[in-house]
């Protein structure tokens, strides 16, 4: 058995942590390309959401390299994403491709199915070491997460442009070539105690921005061009509102308890958002408005062309925007996104941002 | 003086609004439905909404508005959640309240009752009697109105299970283009009732079809059980209502001898649509040797083009039918009733 999953930002280090300690042998996905979009927009529905189409692009140049099981996780609506499985499953059918997918999610209440399927790709029915790759993996997840968020907050102030970088992509370099959680954990551990020794300037006016929308855009560095990178070339630190490792936390422990650890957001959204609507449409709602309260200067919204609970969500922004006094730039992305006119709005709105910032000061001090 | 309440003509009115009009009739209220969709209630949609949203959802806003004109005291536009155990809608449906809400000012007073039976149907006396609280505070009277608009509902999809449209059935006249049964070529249309019954957003496809002498099978004319059953054959439960419906519907009709073709209607960035349409197409033509195509629209198709695309299908069907078997001699020209020597 060899498994593949798809990508989703640096996630696939941790993925791979898990199955290392599984000792089950994986096959990581080619990194994300044209030729992985081109493969997915190919064979997927016109219309369906980027995400699938970057998935399946990652299956197809997998399978190719040997893999022969998907693992993925699933939801029950009422977001797209909930059915992608099925699609998927048609799709490589079409193809004739023989791989199995395992749908990680407890199918009509039924957790026996659950634990078989965990069981399956796990290689062992031991619950015990299933825990402890489990925790490994999830450890590293963090972490990654952890150094991800310093490199967005930091990267605009460095004074070698490019020290951060280095350090940043030495590190995926490294976790790329090990294998399981303690090597892993080990290796960021270094890095993070590294990054005190960059010099930084701390004199800099650094405007700050929050990304919301939908999480596998608001994630996936390939998916959202590098969005990150480019706002802190434009000297601005930039927070984003979902992390992969909150999302397992949040799916796997606090739904199944019948809470959730996005209470506080929720509470934020409350005034223009009551309920859920699917994806992370309330999300993207509270959010906007904490960042607002936290004094951001600006709130970018990425999403998927067609995205339902984002389109929601940004029927709504416009009234988040006017009561709390923050511009939000909404972001579409499909396969047809040029990454120059990208930029050019991105330079825009942060050309608005600065003279904004500057236009407060001034009022400020007159 | 009585008050006035006005239903937005689309989305789910097309199932649901003889159970809400009668609800609200009979306790006194006069009860005000958009117009028909027209050019106009597009436009207006168009311009209060994101250009991401999905033609009936944009539609929606601008029947909003069309009330808004009517100068009525109430809106009558609940949130549908979920209408089946374990099902949902779809997200825009659960955020329609938020969409318009934020989009359109100075609105009427709303009535706007959250309706979530994705656990169970408990709520339903307390949300029927939040709603009739705006007119009345007797709860028997709401009770009793209530029951009397679900009798007439039952009548309604009973009319619809026999292959009466919704909006013959809505405007209380019996159908006079319904052919019963009979002999004729059958097809199966697929899509979201506010996209085929809405006349406008359809340019009139059910009554077209039936124009040239098809029986129509429509998600809203099939039998619930057979539907529900078909539609389980899918790996994963289908957990949106309107997708089982046209799985189950798409599955049934690939089987059926007698339906010679099947036409999906999707509006252009339907998040449903784009799963439902590719699962149907690919099971279709791998199971199966019944012709499909999918009919996409959005606020800037013309109706020229769309007639073009139903008549090539038609056609389609019929010289099927009647050269399919046909294998013309060398010389002869294929379709048998003409012929190349004069």
């Amino acid at each position: 058995m060899k498994i593949t999953f798809p990508h989703m930002g640096s996630t696939y280090i941790a993925i791979k942590a898990l199955f290392d300690d599984l000792c089950v042998e994986t096959v990581v996905p080619p990194k994300c390309s044209k030729k992985t979009l081109e493969l997915g927009t190919k064979y997927a529905p016109e219309l369906i959401c980027l995400p699938l189409k970057i998935n399946l692009g990652n299956y197809i140049e997998s399978i190719e390299k040997g893999a022969d099981t998907i693992v993925i996780t699933g939801s029950c609506g009422p977001c797209r994403f909930g059915y992608y499985s099925e699609v998927q499953r048609e799709i490589l059918k079409d193809l004739g491709y023989e791989a199995e997918i395992v749908v990680l999610e407890v199918p009509d209440g039924d957790i026996p199915e659950f634990y078989r399927r965990v069981g399956k790709v796990a290689n062992t029915k031991n619950p015990i070491k299933i825990a402890k790759s489990l925790k490994g993996a999830m450890t590293v997840l963090k972490k990654l997460n952890e150094f991800e968020e310093k490199v967005l907050q930091q990267r605009p102030y460095e004074i070698q442009r490019g020290d951060v970088d280095q350090l940043y992509h030495g590190l995926l370099t490294k976790l790329g070539t090990s294998t399981g959680a303690r090597e892993m954990i080990q290796h960021i551990d270094w890095a993070a105690n590294r990054f005190h020794e960059i010099p930084m300037d701390r004199g800099r006016e650094v405007l700050r921005v929050g990304i919301v929308g939908e999480i596998y855009t608001v994630i996936d560095d390939f998916s959202n061009l590098e969005i990150g990178k480019k706002l802190n070339d434009m000297g601005v630190a930039v927070h984003k509102s979902h992390t992969a490792g909150e999302w397992i936390t949040d799916v796997v422990y606090y739904r199944s308890i019948g809470t959730s650890g996005e209470k506080h957001i929720w509470d934020a959204a409350a005034p223009y958002m009551k309920v859920g609507i699917g994806g992370h449409g309330r999300e993207t709602i509270g959010n906007t408005v904490r960042y607002a309260d936290q004094g951001y200067d600006g709130v970018i919204q990425v999403m998927p062309f067609t995205c339902m609970p984002e389109i929601v969500a940004m029927s709504t922004l416009p009234k988040v925007q006017e009561e709390r006094d923050i511009p939000v730039l909404s972001l579409i992305i499909d396969e047809m996104t040029g990454e120059a006119g990208y930029l050019t709005r991105l330079e825009a709105y942060i050309d608005l941002l600065r003279n904004r910032r500057e236009k407060n000061k001034q009022a400020m001090g007159s | 003086m009585t008050v006035r309440v006005g239903i937005p003509r689309g989305l789910l009115y097309y199932y649901y609004g003889p159970l809400w009009t009668d609800f609200f009739e009979s306790l006194g209220a006069e009860v005000i439905i958009s117009e028909e969709t027209n050019k106009k209630i597009v436009e207006m949609g168009v311009k209060s909404t994101v250009d991401e949203a999905c033609l009936p959802v944009k539609i929606y806003h601008g029947h909003v508005k069309n009330l808004m004109d009517q100068k009525v005291d109430y809106i009558f536009l609940p949130r549908l959640m979920s209408i089946y155990k374990n099902e949902y809608i779809c997200p825009k449906f659960c955020g329609l309240p938020e969409m318009v809400n934020h989009s359109i000012r100075n609105l009427p007073t709303m009535i706007q009752p959250t309706i979530d039976f994705r656990k169970s149907k408990k709520d339903l006396p307390r949300i029927v009697e939040e709603v009739g609280g705006y007119f009345t505070s007797d709860r028997r009277k709401t009770e009793w109105a209530f029951n009397k608009a679900l009798e007439r509902y039952r009548q309604y999809k009973t009319a619809l299970r026999q292959g009466v449209l919704p909006t013959d059935a809505l405007a209380r006249k019996n159908d006079e283009g319904f052919h019963t049964m009979g002999s004729g070529d059958k097809i199966a249309l697929l899509g979201h009732p506010y996209n085929l019954y809405d006349d406008f957003i359809s340019m009139n496809l059910v009554k077209k079809l039936r124009g040239y002498g098809l029986q129509v099978l429509t998600p809203e004319s099939m039998d619930v059980k057979t539907m529900n059953e078909k539609a389980a054959v899918m790996d994963k439960k289908m957990f949106w209502s309107f997708g089982r419906k046209i799985l189950g519907t798409a599955f049934h009709a690939m089987e059926q001898q007698d339906i010679q073709g099947i036409i999906y209607l999707s509006s252009f960035g339907c998040g449903l649509d784009s799963v439902l349409a590719d699962i149907v197409e690919r099971r279709v033509r791998r199971n199966s040797d019944k012709p499909f195509t999918l009919l996409t629209l959005d606020e800037h198709t013309g109706e020229a083009g769309m007639d073009t695309r139903i008549e090539a299908f038609v056609d389609m069907i019929k010289w099927r039918r009647n050269h399919e078997n046909n294998f013309s001699a060398y010389g002869q020209h294929i379709h048998s009733h003409q012929s190349i020597v004069r």
